[in-house]
């Protein structure tokens, strides 16, 4: 990789369906790369979790991945309700999600808390009523 | 154990993937929420769930998982199947219950291997 490189994503947030579609888009972009599959692997559950979360919280959002020598960043923005306690939020079974939600298969409270876990830094910054950006760093 | 095999202790049926049938699998782990699917890092190759959904799958490539096994005769749609076969992902149904399927495979030797990073 000789330069920086940016994959762009649109995420759709009328459709619980798709939703996910951008990740696994990303995740055959980098594996073009060569990058390797633990990496892969972490980057893309990362994603996977914040782009639902903008589906099912935000109402969508978009997505920026910049892959450069030393490290990829993920940059999640949205322009949803906002996080109003980060700290509550980032623990583990929080969630405000609906019993709708949940049964399918989201909603554990677990999505935060996977990122966090998956990347090497992450920063969250909300804006109650404007919405949310969310970026994560996976060293490589 | 062989894809094969967990359709034989489970009297699966096989949806999609007939020709992984020989792909050796080591571990397994089974839930109906994703996120908590999504904890567990380490290798896992095999998901079974009740919940049938598109999420189920891209939950499953995320993972690099390679099976996945409905359980109580649950049926995925032709779209889900089409994710599967686009990732690669051997698709089983069984009627049996989430515990009983898991308890099966688990005394055949196959192990949950959870690893949280
Ligand atoms: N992009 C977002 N916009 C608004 N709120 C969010 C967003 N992401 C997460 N949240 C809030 O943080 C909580 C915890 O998120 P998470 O750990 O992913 O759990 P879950 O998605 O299962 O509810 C959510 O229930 C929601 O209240
Ligand atoms: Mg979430």
């Amino acid at each position: 990789m000789n330069e920086d490189l940016i994959f762009h994503f649109d995420v759709d947030g009328s459709d619980f369906t798709s939703a996910g579609q951008a990740s696994v888009q990303l995740k055959k972009n980098l594996r073009q790369l060569g990058i390797s599959p633990d990496i892969i692997r972490r980057v893309s559950i990362a994603m996977y979790e914040g782009e639902i979360n903008m589906v099912i919280h935000a109402n969508g959002g978009e997505a920026d991945v910049a892959v450069t020598e030393t490290d990829i960043t993920i940059t999640l923005r949205d322009k949803g309700p906002g996080i109003k306690d980060i700290d509550l939020a980032m623990q583990e079974g929080f969630s405000t999600a609906t019993d709708n939600i949940r049964s399918l298969g989201f909603g554990a409270g677990m999505g935060l808390p996977n990122m966090k876990r998956y990347s090497d830094s992450m920063e969250i910054d909300s804006v109650v009523g404007e919405g949310t950006v969310i970026t994560m760093k996976i060293n490589l | 154990m062989k894809i094969c095999q967990i359709k034989d202790l489970l009297g699966a049926k096989v949806i999609c993937g007939e020709d992984m049938m020989d792909r050796h699998v080591y571990s397994a782990c089974g839930s109906d929420m994703m996120s908590d699917v999504l904890a567990y890092v380490k290798d896992q190759s095999v998901l079974l769930t009740g919940l049938v959904n598109s999420q189920v799958i891209r939950t499953a490539e995320m993972m690099d998982m390679v099976c996945i096994v409905f359980v109580r005769s649950k049926m995925p749609s032709e779209e889900m199947i089409e994710l599967a076969k686009d990732s690669g992902i051997a698709l089983l149904a069984t009627d049996k219950r989430l515990y009983e399927a898991c308890g099966k495979l688990y005394e055949g030797g196959l192990r949950g291997n959870g690893v949280k990073k």
